[in-house]
């Protein structure tokens, strides 16, 4: 015979997949349901469906996590079954989860099955990228999620801002994405290998440890995957995508692109290139301190509440990419666990926002959202916890997060990062409780819209988000120690 | 321990009444009666406590404790308890709260539930502060004791809040973040974040980030420049609350923290710290005689007690910390009670300004005869309390040099001037502008919030060894330490004229 009639498949873990692939399916069913169900029932049946999924997902996740005590490549070791996948998975579906919630009334004229196929293929892709553990598969889900993502922001085709924001995040992060296969392409080039682990053995093996190729790859990478996770000075995109895209996709960009980004990086650094550590540390470190920078001091001006959330999640990228630059086993429990209430309060302050937003009809400003706090107690309560939790004051876990991640740094022996993050923290601390003061100290001045109807629409999906997404943000703040246990098993499977 | 539960109880029921009210749709009156309530079953509470507490193991002992593991990893458990001295101050908090919870009632507040609900997170946040073994515990506490503040000055203030509020937060945060990095660096340094079973830390820069927190809090000179703006905007009875009871925290951190068990650093900066204190007391002292309005003359004779209160502290000898855990009970009854004495005076007249006020007495019997009780407690005439803790403070610091108690009796004298220039230009000489035939006598309802303070006050007049003989043992020893139990607070010398003070550690 000419050919050989049989190729060899790897062998196929579909559990381990799990997520990824209960997510693809609600997208493929949305897509369905786009053409094949009258424009009225396709909102609400599209949003059962993924929200079904995200449930199904998040459960599959959480039997992942259960079942996989030891780390085991998969499928040719194109990724890995292990712990820290299934936590990141199980993060990115519950804020997914939230999102959809909070989507549930979206004012969306048209696309609306489209809008959560989307929202599910993305997650999906997600859920696929925290587990990746080479090269190519890595850039794959990259570019799976990104292009979702770029759709999404672009989605409400009746907003300018929304096709700005949406075009502003195609050209950046595919400038990004860009860098970082030409990265990998240098990284491939320096040690013939596209594994996480056998680009750390190659390196070992060659002596490539100060290879010009590889460094030089390293770098690009890091700059691609900080364009990801909006850290400065690759956070340009952020406040103009996080401003004009629609509010839920906002907040789904905000806790699980960030969750995805930095679960990633830490992976990919530790893995491959452990022998880089004095290099990357300090990257990190210098990348923390301008994130911490440019994202303080821009939020201090703005005066369009989603464009300060936007430079707030920069600063945050900042203070949670340092547990990963301090680079110890408690840093890597200190971001695990920081991911937790970070992404619930992310979620939960851009609902709020949203709630706002469609009771006015108008974007939402310092000014407008004034006197939020008497007139809706409860949405006005979850932003004030969630603006207490940014900040890091106690009764959240962004209190505990922030503590943790503070004491991976000085473990590390750098004391002067836990200074700037303590002054960062102090000029956060002034838009933070401006928002406070904006809810509850404020007279709405010149509110003359008057809403006709009276009453604020009451939705209960939403308030269902933000209230769960309450209940993780102080919860983590008591069960501190169960958290902790599933942090440190995650993190258990990188070596430090 | 056996009765852990009383001090877990004394946290978590103003916690659980606070959320109670935030959640539960009652009226206005309900919502302030049930706060009233939960304040006055807290001092209920705190007089079981206070049975529970065997003194005869010594002030310095941590008793009624309770532990739960938070984060295994880091070594920081959820531990709590009290010490001797630091029951006097839980009890003057739960009867500060409920005198100023019974005010608001009284004087009726707008977004009532939201209000008490705050009132009652701000109790939670000052037990928990003096209740606290374990750093990290004590941090919380110490910021949750700043968001209910924000809130309650921030949204029921006067014209000027929301400067005075953003003053009062910027310098409470920096000094807070200080000393998070402290308990940072000293919990992952010695592996525990214990303040009952971690040693003692020798080290100056941790030392330093503690009191940069308590400074700001106390407030100690120079770093008051929150002061003035945010006691004059705050509502009376939370500027009451600021002045008496949370300053008193910061207080308490001086003494447990700072110089309990950093005792070689707070030999080293003692005198530093006395001179500042002592700038405050005389500073303080002079401008309270110049202010030109009630709340500002309460305001700064604050900074002076405060000042007073640190500068018995860090005498460091037991007669020094008796005279000042005295003295923290009295100034704490006393500013709470003139500064709702000044806010009535403010509902009657419009305004507090001294220039039209005066002859307030002629007709107004009972607001004369509390005002000047409290005033003459206040300014120390001997035979009063007030007396009684100046003079062990007094005694303790002319161990440490004569000349700072000719400091403090300076500082006494100058304070009589003040409070009688209070007194008269209120109630004496001719009728002011702003005092009308229809301003009324304190009422009833007025008088059963202020007159438990005055008694209260008589009756540690007449017996302050119920807080001296309870606080601190006078007890000096050199080589008796290992026959005392763990937590005794024992004098040693070091050398001439040098005297450090320890915990007794098992």
């Amino acid at each position: 015979m000419i050919f050989d009639a049989s190729i060899k498949t790897p062998h196929v873990d579909w559990f381990a997949m799990s997520p990824a692939l209960t997510l693809l399916g609600a997208s493929a069913v949305c897509l369905l349901i786009a053409v094949l169900f009258r424009p009225r029932a396709r909102r609400y049946l599209s949003a059962w469906v993924t929200g079904g999924a995200f449930v199904g997902a998040f459960v599959a996740a959480a039997l992942l996590y259960d079942r996989s005590p030891h780390p085991q490549g998969v499928i040719a070791n194109a990724i890995v079954r292990d712990r820290l996948g299934a936590l990141a998975a199980i993060i990115i579906c519950g804020a997914g989860l939230a999102s959809v919630l909070v989507s549930w009334r979206i004012r969306l004229r048209a696309h609306r099955a489209e809008y959560f196929a989307l929202l599910a293929a993305a997650a999906g892709g997600m859920c696929f990228l925290v587990t990746a553990t080479n090269l190519i598969t890595l850039f794959l889900s990259l570019e799976w999620f990104s292009i979702c993502l770029y759709v999404l922001c672009a989605i409400d085709v009746e907003l300018e801002g929304s096709l700005e924001a949406g075009l502003k995040y195609l050209v950046v992060g595919g400038f990004g994405s860009a860098f970082l296969l030409f990265g990998s392409a240098l990284v491939y080039g320096a040690t013939g290998k596209v594994g996480f682990a056998d680009i750390a053995h190659a390196t070992a093996a060659g002596g490539l440890r100060h290879d010009t190729f590889l460094v030089a790859g390293l770098a690009m990478i890091l700059a691609g995957l900080g364009f990801k996770a909006s850290a400065a000075p690759f956070h340009m995109w952020t406040p103009d995508v996080y401003e004009g895209a629609p509010t839920p996709v906002t907040g789904f960009m905000a806790a699980a692109t960030k969750t995805t980004a930095l679960v990633l990086t830490m992976r990919l650094l530790t893995t491959a290139f452990p022998q880089e550590k004095q290099l990357w540390t300090i990257a990190l470190a210098v990348i923390v301190c301008a994130s911490l920078a440019i994202g303080n001091l821009g939020a201090l001006v703005q005066r369009n509440v989603k464009r300060m959330l936007a430079y707030s999640s920069i600063s945050h990228a900042g203070f949670m990419l340092m547990p990963i630059a301090a680079g110890n086993a408690l840093g890597g429990r200190a971001l695990l666990y920081y991911l937790i209430p970070y992404s619930a309060m992310s979620v939960a302050s851009f609902a709020v926002v949203a709630a706002r937003e469609r009771e006015l009809g108008v974007p939402v400003t310092f000014d407008n959202i004034a006197g939020l706090g008497w007139e809706r107690p409860f949405l006005g309560a979850a932003l004030w916890a969630c603006m207490l939790g940014f900040a890091g004051l106690p009764l959240t876990g962004g209190f505990v997060g922030k503590f943790y991640a503070f004491s991976a740094v000085y473990d590390h022996g750098w004391i002067w990062l836990v200074i700037v993050g303590a002054v960062a923290t102090a000029v956060s601390l002034y838009y933070y409780f401006g928002l406070v003061r904006a809810l509850y100290m404020r007279a709405p001045a010149g509110l003359g819209l008057a809403p006709a109807g009276g009453q604020p629409p009451r939705e209960a999906a939403l308030q269902t988000a933000v209230f769960g997404c309450l209940v993780v943000t102080v919860g983590s703040f008591f069960a501190v120690e169960p958290l902790i246990r599933l942090a440190k098993h995650a993190a258990s499977s990188l070596v430090f | 321990m056996a009765n852990g539960w009383l001090t877990d109880t004394l946290i978590l029921l103003p916690l659980g009444g606070a959320i109670f009210i935030a959640i539960a749709p009652l009226p206005r009156l309900a919502a302030g009666l049930v706060a009233l309530a939960v304040s006055l079953v807290e001092i209920a509470f705190w007089g079981g406590a206070l049975s529970a507490f065997d003194y005869r193991a010594g002030a310095g002992s941590v008793q009624l404790q309770d532990t739960t593991t938070w984060f295994g990893d880091l070594g920081i458990s959820y531990h709590v308890g009290f010490t001797g001295f630091a029951i006097w101050l839980v009890g003057l908090s739960a009867v500060g709260m409920t005198a100023a919870i019974a005010y608001a009632v009284w004087v009726g507040r707008e977004h009532a539930r939201a209000y008490f609900a705050s009132m009652l997170l701000l109790t939670t946040g000052l037990v928990g502060v003096f209740a606290a073994q374990d750093y990290l515990v004590f941090y919380v506490f110490w910021e949750a004791m700043l968001i209910p503040l924000y809130v309650l000055v921030g949204v029921w203030g006067g014209p000027g809040r929301l400067r005075a509020t953003l003053m009062f937060f910027i310098y409470t945060m920096a000094g807070s973040l200080l000393m998070l990095a402290s308990i940072i660096v000293l919990g992952v340094s010695q592996g525990s974040f214990d303040m009952v079973t971690a040693g003692y830390s020798g080290s100056n820069w941790i030392f330093l980030g503690f009191i940069a927190a308590f400074v700001v809090k106390a407030p100690i000179f120079p770093f008051h420049g929150w002061l003035p703006d945010t006691y004059r905007e705050a509502p009376a009875e939370v500027a009451g609350v600021l002045s008496g009871l949370v300053s008193k925290a910061a207080a308490y951190g001086f003494l447990y923290i700072a110089v309990l068990h950093f005792p070689d650093p707070a030999r080293n900066f003692r005198t530093p710290i006395i001179v500042l204190a002592a700038i405050g007391l005389i500073y303080g002292s002079l401008l309270a005689f110049r202010a030109p309005y009630i709340r500002g003359v309460v305001a700064y004779s604050s900074l002076a007690q405060m000042g007073l209160i640190t500068f018995g502290l860090f005498a460091t000898n037991l007669a020094g910390f008796n005279g000042a855990v005295l003295q923290m009970v009295n100034h704490g009854l006393i500013s709470l009670g003139m500064f709702m004495l000044a806010g009535l005076v403010e509902l009657r007249a419009g305004t507090g300004r001294f220039d039209r006020l005066g002859g307030m007495a002629k007709g107004r019997p009972v607001l004369a005869t509390v005002l000047m009780t409290l005033g003459i407690i206040a300014l120390a005439v001997p035979g009063s309390s007030n007396f009684a803790g100046e003079f062990l403070i007094l005694t303790g610091v002319f161990k440490s040099g004569w000349g700072w108690s000719v400091v403090g009796a300076i500082a006494i004298v100058l304070a009589a001037m003040y409070m009688l220039r209070l007194i008269s230009a209120v109630l004496h000489q001719s009728r002011g502008s702003a005092v009308s035939d229809s301003a009324r006598d304190l009422r009833l309802g007025e008088l059963a919030l202020l007159a438990p303070i005055v008694v209260i006050l008589i009756f540690f007049s007449a017996w302050p060894a119920a807080i001296t003989d309870h606080t601190f043992q006078q007890r000096s020893s050199t080589n008796g330490l290992s026959t005392l139990s763990d937590g005794h607070v024992v004098q040693r010398s070091c050398g001439t004229g040098c005297q450090i003070v320890e915990l007794v550690r098992p």
